[in-house]
Protein backbone atom coordinates (compact mmCIF):
# COMPACT_ATOMS: atom_id res chain seq x y z
CA UNK A 1 0.00 0.00 0.00
CA UNK A 2 1.30 3.18 -1.14
CA UNK A 3 1.90 5.65 1.75
CA UNK A 4 -0.87 7.87 1.96
CA UNK A 5 0.01 11.84 2.63
CA UNK A 6 -1.01 14.25 5.39
CA UNK A 7 -3.67 15.91 3.07
CA UNK A 8 -5.16 13.14 1.78
CA UNK A 9 -5.65 11.63 5.13
CA UNK A 10 -7.24 14.52 5.99
CA UNK A 11 -9.55 15.03 3.27
CA UNK A 12 -10.93 11.31 3.44
CA UNK A 13 -11.21 11.61 7.18
CA UNK A 14 -13.85 14.14 6.27
CA UNK A 15 -15.50 13.25 3.22
CA UNK A 16 -15.05 9.38 2.61
CA UNK A 17 -14.22 8.27 6.20
CA UNK A 18 -16.30 10.73 7.73
CA UNK A 19 -15.94 9.12 11.95
CA UNK A 20 -19.36 9.87 12.36
CA UNK A 21 -21.47 8.67 8.68
CA UNK A 22 -18.99 5.96 8.48
CA UNK A 23 -17.64 4.45 11.95
CA UNK A 24 -21.27 5.64 13.94
CA UNK A 25 -18.61 6.84 16.65
CA UNK A 26 -19.54 10.19 18.75
CA UNK A 27 -23.66 9.37 18.09
CA UNK A 28 -24.62 10.53 21.76
CA UNK A 29 -23.92 13.78 21.75
CA UNK A 30 -24.60 14.02 18.21
CA UNK A 31 -27.92 12.96 18.97
CA UNK A 32 -28.03 14.43 22.19
CA UNK A 33 -26.80 18.18 20.83
CA UNK A 34 -27.88 18.97 17.72
CA UNK A 35 -30.66 20.95 17.97
CA UNK A 36 -29.00 24.48 17.91
CA UNK A 37 -26.74 25.07 15.63
CA UNK A 38 -25.06 27.43 17.92
CA UNK A 39 -24.41 24.31 20.13
CA UNK A 40 -23.34 22.06 17.72
CA UNK A 41 -20.74 24.84 16.38
CA UNK A 42 -19.62 24.95 20.08
CA UNK A 43 -19.15 21.42 20.40
CA UNK A 44 -17.91 20.67 16.99
CA UNK A 45 -14.80 23.08 17.59
CA UNK A 46 -14.20 21.51 20.03
CA UNK A 47 -14.36 17.69 19.32
CA UNK A 48 -11.99 19.03 16.23
CA UNK A 49 -9.81 20.71 18.20
CA UNK A 50 -9.32 17.55 21.40
CA UNK A 51 -9.22 15.23 18.60
CA UNK A 52 -6.51 16.51 16.68
CA UNK A 53 -4.08 17.23 20.10
CA UNK A 54 -5.01 13.97 21.19
CA UNK A 55 -4.14 11.77 18.33
CA UNK A 56 -1.15 13.63 18.40
CA UNK A 57 -0.53 13.00 22.43
CA UNK A 58 -1.57 9.07 21.96
CA UNK A 59 0.66 8.53 19.33
CA UNK A 60 3.62 10.03 21.04
CA UNK A 61 2.92 7.63 24.23
CA UNK A 62 2.27 4.27 22.28
CA UNK A 63 5.29 4.84 20.30
CA UNK A 64 7.70 5.89 22.91
CA UNK A 65 6.27 4.50 25.85
CA UNK A 66 4.01 1.74 25.40
CA UNK A 67 6.14 0.11 22.61
CA UNK A 68 9.12 -0.02 23.62
CA UNK A 69 7.94 -1.15 27.26
CA UNK A 70 6.07 -3.52 25.44
CA UNK A 71 3.01 -2.34 27.07
CA UNK A 72 0.36 -2.27 24.20
CA UNK A 73 -1.93 -4.37 26.13
CA UNK A 74 -2.79 -1.21 28.45
CA UNK A 75 -3.44 1.26 25.46
CA UNK A 76 -7.21 1.53 26.47
CA UNK A 77 -6.53 2.78 29.60
CA UNK A 78 -3.30 4.68 28.66
CA UNK A 79 -5.10 6.58 25.86
CA UNK A 80 -8.29 7.41 28.08
CA UNK A 81 -6.15 8.89 31.06
CA UNK A 82 -3.97 11.01 28.34
CA UNK A 83 -7.33 12.13 27.21
CA UNK A 84 -9.20 13.13 30.77
CA UNK A 85 -5.92 14.56 31.55
CA UNK A 86 -5.66 16.96 28.23
CA UNK A 87 -9.10 17.48 28.64
CA UNK A 88 -9.17 18.73 32.41
CA UNK A 89 -6.07 20.87 31.44
CA UNK A 90 -7.35 22.25 28.12
CA UNK A 91 -10.63 23.21 30.52
CA UNK A 92 -8.08 24.67 33.31
CA UNK A 93 -6.24 26.58 30.70
CA UNK A 94 -9.40 28.26 28.75
CA UNK A 95 -10.40 29.52 31.82
CA UNK A 96 -7.79 31.02 32.75
CA UNK A 97 -6.90 32.76 29.70
CA UNK A 98 -10.09 33.71 27.91
CA UNK A 99 -13.53 33.58 30.12
CA UNK A 100 -16.04 33.98 26.84
CA UNK A 101 -14.38 31.22 25.45
CA UNK A 102 -14.82 29.22 28.47
CA UNK A 103 -18.42 30.15 29.35
CA UNK A 104 -18.71 29.05 25.10
CA UNK A 105 -16.85 25.72 25.08
CA UNK A 106 -16.55 25.13 29.24
CA UNK A 107 -19.98 23.31 29.07
CA UNK A 108 -18.58 20.99 26.41
CA UNK A 109 -15.15 20.05 27.36
CA UNK A 110 -16.46 17.49 30.11
CA UNK A 111 -18.91 15.77 27.52
CA UNK A 112 -15.93 15.48 25.31
CA UNK A 113 -14.31 12.80 27.30
CA UNK A 114 -16.60 10.21 26.79
CA UNK A 115 -17.09 10.94 23.79
CA UNK A 116 -16.08 8.04 22.16
CA UNK A 117 -14.77 9.64 18.39
CA UNK A 118 -12.14 10.94 20.09
CA UNK A 119 -11.11 7.51 21.63
CA UNK A 120 -12.03 5.98 18.48
CA UNK A 121 -9.66 8.08 16.14
CA UNK A 122 -6.16 6.88 18.75
CA UNK A 123 -7.48 3.74 18.24
CA UNK A 124 -7.83 3.47 15.04
CA UNK A 125 -4.18 5.26 14.10
CA UNK A 126 -3.15 2.50 16.23
CA UNK A 127 -4.55 0.04 14.14
CA UNK A 128 -3.94 1.39 11.33
CA UNK A 129 -0.31 2.09 11.78
CA UNK A 130 0.51 5.75 10.83
CA UNK A 131 2.99 7.26 11.15
CA UNK A 132 3.23 10.97 13.24
CA UNK A 133 1.88 13.00 10.59
CA UNK A 134 -0.54 10.81 9.23
CA UNK A 135 -2.03 10.37 12.57
CA UNK A 136 -2.20 13.95 12.88
CA UNK A 137 -4.03 14.61 9.56
CA UNK A 138 -6.22 11.40 10.89
CA UNK A 139 -6.79 13.47 14.45
CA UNK A 140 -7.70 16.97 12.86
CA UNK A 141 -10.26 15.14 9.19
CA UNK A 142 -12.04 13.01 12.00
CA UNK A 143 -12.23 16.07 14.19
CA UNK A 144 -13.66 18.33 11.12
CA UNK A 145 -15.89 15.63 9.67
CA UNK A 146 -17.72 15.10 12.80
CA UNK A 147 -17.92 18.78 12.87
CA UNK A 148 -19.21 19.28 9.45
CA UNK A 149 -21.60 16.44 10.29
CA UNK A 150 -23.03 17.98 13.78
CA UNK A 151 -23.60 21.26 11.86
CA UNK A 152 -25.82 19.84 9.16
CA UNK A 153 -28.11 18.16 11.21
CA UNK A 154 -28.20 20.95 13.73
CA UNK A 155 -29.25 22.90 10.53
CA UNK A 156 -31.56 20.25 9.19
CA UNK A 157 -32.99 20.17 12.44
CA UNK A 158 -33.67 23.58 13.37
CA UNK A 159 -35.92 23.67 9.98
CA UNK A 160 -37.68 20.77 10.83
CA UNK A 161 -38.40 21.65 14.30
CA UNK A 162 -40.47 25.38 12.24
CA UNK A 163 -42.36 23.29 10.19
CA UNK A 164 -43.03 20.07 9.63
CA UNK A 165 -45.36 16.85 11.32
CA UNK A 166 -43.32 14.29 12.00
CA UNK A 167 -45.26 10.97 13.05
CA UNK A 168 -44.93 10.73 17.12
CA UNK A 169 -42.81 7.63 17.71
CA UNK A 170 -39.87 9.21 15.36
CA UNK A 171 -39.88 12.24 17.48
CA UNK A 172 -36.92 13.32 18.87
CA UNK A 173 -34.25 10.30 18.02
CA UNK A 174 -35.69 8.33 15.66
CA UNK A 175 -36.45 11.17 13.02
CA UNK A 176 -32.51 11.83 13.82
CA UNK A 177 -31.47 8.61 13.07
CA UNK A 178 -33.02 8.78 9.92
CA UNK A 179 -31.72 12.56 8.50
CA UNK A 180 -28.36 11.08 9.69
CA UNK A 181 -28.52 7.64 7.32
CA UNK A 182 -29.94 10.06 4.73
CA UNK A 183 -26.37 12.33 5.19
CA UNK A 184 -24.61 8.59 5.48
CA UNK A 185 -26.20 7.73 1.89
CA UNK A 186 -24.93 11.21 0.82
CA UNK A 187 -21.41 11.04 1.85
CA UNK A 188 -21.29 7.66 0.30
CA UNK A 189 -21.08 9.38 -3.04
CA UNK A 190 -17.80 10.55 -1.94
CA UNK A 191 -16.44 6.83 -2.17
CA UNK A 192 -13.72 5.66 -4.21
CA UNK A 193 -12.26 8.70 -4.66
CA UNK A 194 -9.43 7.88 -1.38
CA UNK A 195 -10.03 5.06 1.02
CA UNK A 196 -8.46 4.75 4.33
CA UNK A 197 -8.22 1.12 5.84
CA UNK B 1 -38.34 -8.27 49.17
CA UNK B 2 -34.78 -7.65 47.47
CA UNK B 3 -35.59 -10.37 45.04
CA UNK B 4 -38.57 -8.42 43.72
CA UNK B 5 -36.82 -5.05 43.71
CA UNK B 6 -33.87 -7.31 41.54
CA UNK B 7 -36.83 -8.50 39.46
CA UNK B 8 -38.51 -4.84 38.72
CA UNK B 9 -34.79 -3.74 37.83
CA UNK B 10 -34.15 -6.40 35.43
CA UNK B 11 -37.65 -5.86 34.12
CA UNK B 12 -37.78 -1.62 33.60
CA UNK B 13 -34.52 -2.13 32.46
CA UNK B 14 -35.87 -4.38 29.26
CA UNK B 15 -38.65 -2.68 28.63
CA UNK B 16 -39.40 0.64 30.21
CA UNK B 17 -36.24 1.58 30.92
CA UNK B 18 -34.05 0.21 28.31
CA UNK B 19 -30.76 2.25 27.21
CA UNK B 20 -31.30 1.61 23.37
CA UNK B 21 -34.74 2.50 22.20
CA UNK B 22 -36.04 4.81 25.37
CA UNK B 23 -32.48 6.74 26.38
CA UNK B 24 -31.38 6.35 22.85
CA UNK B 25 -27.20 5.75 25.06
CA UNK B 26 -24.28 3.83 23.93
CA UNK B 27 -25.33 3.03 20.12
CA UNK B 28 -21.99 4.63 18.96
CA UNK B 29 -19.98 1.87 18.86
CA UNK B 30 -21.76 -1.00 18.10
CA UNK B 31 -24.06 0.41 15.52
CA UNK B 32 -20.95 -0.83 13.55
CA UNK B 33 -20.82 -4.22 14.11
CA UNK B 34 -24.39 -4.92 13.73
CA UNK B 35 -23.94 -6.18 10.17
CA UNK B 36 -23.05 -9.63 10.95
CA UNK B 37 -24.43 -11.33 13.19
CA UNK B 38 -21.54 -13.63 14.82
CA UNK B 39 -20.18 -10.06 15.79
CA UNK B 40 -22.64 -8.40 17.01
CA UNK B 41 -23.13 -11.37 19.33
CA UNK B 42 -19.49 -11.25 20.64
CA UNK B 43 -19.91 -7.67 21.14
CA UNK B 44 -22.95 -7.74 22.92
CA UNK B 45 -21.37 -10.88 25.14
CA UNK B 46 -18.44 -8.57 25.72
CA UNK B 47 -20.16 -5.52 26.82
CA UNK B 48 -22.93 -7.56 29.57
CA UNK B 49 -19.55 -9.15 30.77
CA UNK B 50 -18.29 -5.37 31.48
CA UNK B 51 -21.55 -3.62 32.66
CA UNK B 52 -22.00 -6.29 35.29
CA UNK B 53 -18.66 -6.75 36.48
CA UNK B 54 -17.76 -2.94 36.22
CA UNK B 55 -21.24 -1.88 38.07
CA UNK B 56 -20.50 -5.09 40.43
CA UNK B 57 -16.71 -3.77 41.25
CA UNK B 58 -17.67 -0.13 41.47
CA UNK B 59 -20.74 -0.88 44.04
CA UNK B 60 -18.42 -3.48 46.33
CA UNK B 61 -15.80 0.14 46.41
CA UNK B 62 -18.54 2.49 46.92
CA UNK B 63 -17.75 3.97 50.30
CA UNK B 64 -14.06 4.12 49.25
CA UNK B 65 -14.07 5.92 46.02
CA UNK B 66 -13.39 9.65 47.13
CA UNK B 67 -16.11 11.95 45.41
CA UNK B 68 -14.16 13.85 43.61
CA UNK B 69 -12.32 11.67 41.76
CA UNK B 70 -14.88 9.01 40.81
CA UNK B 71 -15.14 9.22 37.40
CA UNK B 72 -11.33 8.65 37.11
CA UNK B 73 -11.98 5.39 38.83
CA UNK B 74 -15.11 4.53 37.01
CA UNK B 75 -13.05 4.84 34.03
CA UNK B 76 -10.22 2.54 34.97
CA UNK B 77 -12.60 0.13 36.48
CA UNK B 78 -14.13 0.05 33.02
CA UNK B 79 -11.26 -0.17 31.15
CA UNK B 80 -9.50 -3.46 33.50
CA UNK B 81 -12.76 -5.11 32.50
CA UNK B 82 -12.63 -4.33 28.60
CA UNK B 83 -8.52 -5.46 28.54
CA UNK B 84 -10.07 -8.48 29.90
CA UNK B 85 -12.55 -8.67 27.30
CA UNK B 86 -9.99 -7.71 24.63
CA UNK B 87 -7.44 -9.94 25.78
CA UNK B 88 -9.50 -12.98 25.89
CA UNK B 89 -10.82 -12.11 22.16
CA UNK B 90 -7.40 -11.66 21.24
CA UNK B 91 -6.07 -15.42 22.25
CA UNK B 92 -9.39 -17.48 21.66
CA UNK B 93 -11.01 -15.41 18.79
CA UNK B 94 -8.42 -13.94 16.57
CA UNK B 95 -10.19 -13.05 13.64
CA UNK B 96 -13.28 -11.75 15.14
CA UNK B 97 -10.93 -9.56 17.38
CA UNK B 98 -9.47 -8.41 13.98
CA UNK B 99 -12.93 -7.75 12.59
CA UNK B 100 -14.42 -5.87 15.38
CA UNK B 101 -11.24 -3.53 15.38
CA UNK B 102 -11.12 -1.06 17.72
CA UNK B 103 -14.78 -1.30 19.11
CA UNK B 104 -13.87 -3.66 21.53
CA UNK B 105 -11.98 -0.80 23.12
CA UNK B 106 -14.72 1.70 22.43
CA UNK B 107 -17.09 -0.21 25.74
CA UNK B 108 -15.34 1.94 27.64
CA UNK B 109 -16.44 5.07 26.36
CA UNK B 110 -20.02 3.43 26.19
CA UNK B 111 -22.39 5.38 27.80
CA UNK B 112 -24.69 2.80 29.35
CA UNK B 113 -21.78 1.23 31.21
CA UNK B 114 -20.57 4.82 32.42
CA UNK B 115 -24.75 5.77 33.46
CA UNK B 116 -25.06 2.84 35.22
CA UNK B 117 -22.15 2.84 36.81
CA UNK B 118 -22.70 6.77 37.89
CA UNK B 119 -26.39 6.30 38.71
CA UNK B 120 -26.64 3.14 40.33
CA UNK B 121 -23.47 1.48 41.32
CA UNK B 122 -22.33 4.35 43.77
CA UNK B 123 -25.60 4.54 45.19
CA UNK B 124 -26.46 1.45 45.30
CA UNK B 125 -25.20 -2.32 47.40
CA UNK B 126 -23.14 -4.68 45.20
CA UNK B 127 -26.21 -7.34 44.66
CA UNK B 128 -28.76 -4.88 43.17
CA UNK B 129 -26.04 -3.24 40.82
CA UNK B 130 -24.94 -6.56 39.43
CA UNK B 131 -28.52 -7.17 38.42
CA UNK B 132 -28.92 -3.75 36.93
CA UNK B 133 -25.17 -3.82 35.08
CA UNK B 134 -26.42 -7.51 33.80
CA UNK B 135 -29.66 -6.52 32.57
CA UNK B 136 -28.85 -3.09 31.36
CA UNK B 137 -26.34 -5.22 29.48
CA UNK B 138 -29.17 -7.25 27.87
CA UNK B 139 -31.66 -5.18 27.10
CA UNK B 140 -29.22 -3.58 25.23
CA UNK B 141 -27.92 -6.71 23.40
CA UNK B 142 -31.16 -8.42 22.34
CA UNK B 143 -31.98 -4.91 20.51
CA UNK B 144 -29.13 -5.26 18.49
CA UNK B 145 -28.82 -8.90 18.23
CA UNK B 146 -32.74 -8.07 16.18
CA UNK B 147 -30.91 -4.99 14.07
CA UNK B 148 -28.15 -7.54 13.15
CA UNK B 149 -30.63 -10.00 12.22
CA UNK B 150 -32.73 -7.56 9.64
CA UNK B 151 -29.15 -6.15 8.26
CA UNK B 152 -27.82 -9.35 7.53
CA UNK B 153 -30.54 -11.03 6.15
CA UNK B 154 -31.58 -8.42 3.92
CA UNK B 155 -27.89 -7.26 3.06
CA UNK B 156 -26.13 -10.56 2.13
CA UNK B 157 -29.39 -12.94 2.20
CA UNK B 158 -28.47 -15.07 4.80
CA UNK B 159 -28.38 -15.29 8.69
CA UNK B 160 -25.30 -16.53 10.24
CA UNK B 161 -23.87 -17.69 7.37
CA UNK B 162 -27.02 -20.21 6.50
CA UNK B 163 -28.40 -18.57 3.28
CA UNK B 164 -32.44 -18.19 3.76
CA UNK B 165 -33.80 -16.58 0.61
CA UNK B 166 -32.84 -18.40 -1.72
CA UNK B 167 -30.62 -17.72 -5.02
CA UNK B 168 -32.97 -15.62 -6.45
CA UNK B 169 -32.57 -13.12 -3.82
CA UNK B 170 -30.87 -9.57 -4.43
CA UNK B 171 -28.72 -8.06 -1.57
CA UNK B 172 -29.68 -4.87 -0.59
CA UNK B 173 -26.26 -4.17 0.02
CA UNK B 174 -26.99 -0.75 1.83
CA UNK B 175 -27.76 -2.65 4.84
CA UNK B 176 -24.44 -4.02 5.69
CA UNK B 177 -22.93 -0.38 4.71
CA UNK B 178 -23.21 2.55 7.13
CA UNK B 179 -26.78 4.19 6.07
CA UNK B 180 -28.59 0.74 6.92
CA UNK B 181 -27.69 0.85 10.28
CA UNK B 182 -29.36 4.31 10.91
CA UNK B 183 -32.09 3.45 8.90
CA UNK B 184 -33.11 0.12 11.06
CA UNK B 185 -32.07 1.59 13.96
CA UNK B 186 -35.04 4.63 13.30
CA UNK B 187 -37.72 2.06 11.89
CA UNK B 188 -37.13 -0.25 15.29
CA UNK B 189 -37.39 3.33 17.11
CA UNK B 190 -40.02 4.29 15.28
CA UNK B 191 -42.25 0.59 15.90
CA UNK B 192 -41.61 0.65 19.48
CA UNK B 193 -42.18 4.01 20.65
CA UNK B 194 -45.30 4.44 18.02
CA UNK B 195 -47.00 0.77 18.60
CA UNK B 196 -45.24 -1.25 21.76
CA UNK B 197 -45.25 1.29 24.32
CA UNK B 198 -48.07 3.82 23.42
CA UNK B 199 -50.85 1.28 24.46
CA UNK B 200 -48.77 0.57 27.67
CA UNK B 201 -48.42 4.41 28.55
CA UNK B 202 -52.26 4.96 28.09
CA UNK B 203 -52.75 1.95 30.95
CA UNK B 204 -50.67 3.22 32.73
CA UNK B 205 -52.02 6.59 33.12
Amino acid sequence: MEQLGFFTILFSAVFTNNILLTNYLGMCSFLGCSREIKTALGLGTAVSFVTAATSILNWLVYAYILVPFDLVYLRFIVFIVVIAAFVQLVEMIIERVSEPLYNALGIFLPLITVNCAILGVSLFMVIRNYTFWQAFGYGLGAGLGWALAILAMAGIRQRLAQRSRIPRGLEGPGIALIIAGTMALAFMGFNGMVSLN
Amino acid sequence: MTAKRNWTVFKENLGTQNPVFVQVLGICSTLAVTNVLRNTLVMCLGLVFVTALSNLTLSLLRNRIPPRIRMMVEVLVIACMVILVDIYLKAFYPDISRQLGPYVGLIITNCIIMGHAEAVALTNPPLISFVDGLSAGIGYSYVLLVIACVRELLGTGAIWGLPLLGPNWTNWSVMVMAPGGFFVLAVFIWIIKGWVMRPARKAGA
